[in-house]
């Protein structure tokens, strides 16, 4: 393991090297820039119907417009996760970059863990980054603040973190391109998860919250986005409380504690499949 | 002492397709052993199975006595894949540098050095791998195979981007290479450069060794061809010991001789009769 330092390090300087990342940092000041105007109109706009609505504006519009961008954080980790990952064993062995590596005398887990850490680097502070920026513009917008500021942001960078190792076990058996569009469907399966979830809730339906339940733990980056948005209100009560829940990017969702034994041992056993399955595998 | 490479009665398997049928091979050290065969006659997997990249079905390799793919075995091993890319942010120096990391290699900005201007890249340290034309990447590869003085190199098609010149800086290197006592494999489509400088060449063809000797025991005589004031006149079933007889002869017959060229078979002869005329 003693390579596994090297190849994080070789993975970061990829990651900040490549165009890519400097497509993401334009997108996401950009990002940045339009949630500002949206937050800020929004706030305007909710002042007008101060005192003719049964809920706390500032805390519904504060909550909401957090929410959502919460998603767009998520979904921007995800895609970086994503890029960071997808080509790491399969696509870089058609691109003749793995051979170099392999052959010298560092061993293959130590080739993916590092990878694994290079992307993690990345991720991590980006999604912390981004939510801490959207939570301060919301704050210069509205005055609003979460009610939980770092946990939420943890369990949205735990989320990425699974995307990351789920793209890499599929970059042991998928071609790159195969590989991101497969990362972006289960991506797409957790975010519908989430709305089955909620229609189930509004239609008082036990199956399709059972189903949503379920696949939202099957892809834990969907059951960790859904607590971090229940606890960035977990103190809204009453009709405020439940119009937040109900608001178009809600579906938030107490996990309780074995979320994070889940999360762990899901993350535990992925890593270990990758690590098997790259072991065996002709380059 | 174990050789540089031996491999013993390997054998792959792509599910029904027989890559490798059992073959045994050995690179002792100093000793440049060319690797010849048509398309898809399995050189490539039989240097990926000594590199550890990809399992034998059967058999084994072993690199300086260790199993191949063995910490031990790669770390004796310098290799050139046949189809490789360095990223294309790095420099010269920087993807040296990174092997140099990887290898626990203490040679620093010296071994960087060393080995570029081995590789008659010393003006590029500073270039980056984008910049590079395939040719001088072809040499960074071959330079980042020695990083850590490996005991074994592994060269699967070194030269097929290089220009003449740039193949006449390979052949100095890999007589340089044999001057270190490094055991090399040289896997390569080029029969003229496998015979300038190999000391043994293994043909193989649909997964088997077919041929294999130096190039001197590969080749058959041809007889001998005298120039003499009457024309050049051929002796074919005639060879190296005949030629004093034969020039007496000759000039006894009051002709005059301008000279003498005992006849061999090339290497090109001889691979394409041991492959049955495939294609190389």
């Amino acid at each position: 393991m003693r390579a596994v330092p090297i190849i994080a390090l070789y993975a970061l300087e990829e990651a900040l090297r490549r165009r890519i990342f400097h497509v993401v940092l334009v997108l996401t000041a950009l990002y940045l820039a339009l949630y500002w105007l949206g937050a800020d109109t929004a706030f305007e706009e909710v002042q007008q119907f101060e005192g003719g609505l049964p809920v706390e504006e500032k805390e519904l519009t504060g909550g909401t417009l957090f929410g959502l961008s919460m998603f767009g954080t998520l979904f921007l980790g995800a895609v970086l996760a994503a890029f960071l990952t997808l080509g790491v064993v399969r696509g870089d062995a058609e691109r003749g970059l793995l051979q170099p590596l392999v052959v010298r005398p560092i061993g293959r887990n130590a080739l993916l863990v590092g990878r694994f850490l290079g992307a993690a680097a990345v991720c991590v502070p980006y999604v912390f980054f981004v939510f801490t920026a959207c939570a301060l513009i919301t704050r210069a917008a509205g005055g609003w603040w979460p009610d939980q500021f770092v946990r939420p942001g943890a369990e949205l960078a735990a989320g990425v973190l699974v995307i990351a190792v789920l793209g890499l076990l599929g970059s042991v058996f998928l071609s790159a391109t195969a590989n991101g569009i497969a990362i972006f469907m289960v991506f797409g399966a957790g975010l519908v998860a989430g709305l089955l979830g909620q229609i189930g809730e509004a239609l008082n339906s036990d199956t399709l919250q059972t189903v949503a339940e379920r696949t939202s733990w099957a892809l834990p980056f969907e059951a960790l986005y859904q607590d971090a948005l229940y606890r960035i209100t977990s103190e809204s009560r009453g009709f405020t409380g439940l119009a937040i829940q109900l608001g178009p990017f809600g579906g938030s969702q107490a996990a309780g504690s074995n979320l994070h034994l889940w999360v762990a041992a899901y993350f535990a056993v992925a890593l270990s499949l990758t690590l098997a399955a790259f072991s065996r595998k002709d380059l | 002492m174990p050789p540089a490479l031996a491999v013993h009665d390997v054998a792959k398997r792509y599910g029904r397709i027989e890559a490798l049928k059992g073959v045994d091979l050995t690179v002792e050290s100093g000793e440049l052993v060319g690797l010849l065969g048509p398309n898809g006659a399995g050189k490539s997997t039989l240097v990926k199975i000594a590199c550890g990249l990809i399992r034998a079905s059967r058999g084994r390799a072993e690199i300086c006595g260790a199993p191949a793919g063995s910490p031990s075995a790669r770390a004796a091993l310098g290799y050139l894949a046949e189809l490789f890319r360095f990223p294309g942010w790095y420099s010269a120096g920087e993807v040296l540098r990174l092997h140099q990391r990887l290898v626990a290699s203490d040679g620093g900005q010296s071994e960087r050095d060393d080995l570029l201007e081995l590789v008659g890249l010393s003006e590029a340290h500073r270039v980056r791998v984008d910049a590079m034309s395939k040719g001088m990447q072809q040499r960074l590869g071959i330079a980042q195979a020695l990083v850590g003085s490996p005991q074994v190199l592994l060269l699967d098609e070194p030269t097929s981007a290089l220009d003449p010149a740039g193949r006449r800086t390979v052949r100095a290197l890999l007589e340089e290479l044999r001057r270190r006592n490094i055991g090399v494999l040289l896997n390569s489509h080029l029969l003229s450069e496998i015979e300038l400088v190999c000391d043994r060449v293994v043909i193989l063809s649909h997964g088997a060794v077919v041929a294999a000797g130096t190039p001197a025991e590969l080749s058959r005589p041809r007889g001998v061809e005298i120039e003499t004031d009457r024309g050049i006149q051929h002796f074919e079933n005639s060879g190296r010991d005949e030629v004093p007889a034969l020039v007496e002869n000759l000039i006894a017959e009051g002709q005059r001789v301008y000279g003498v060229r005992v006849l061999a078979t090339s290497l090109e002869e001889e691979y394409l009769q041991a492959v049955g005329g495939d294609e190389a």
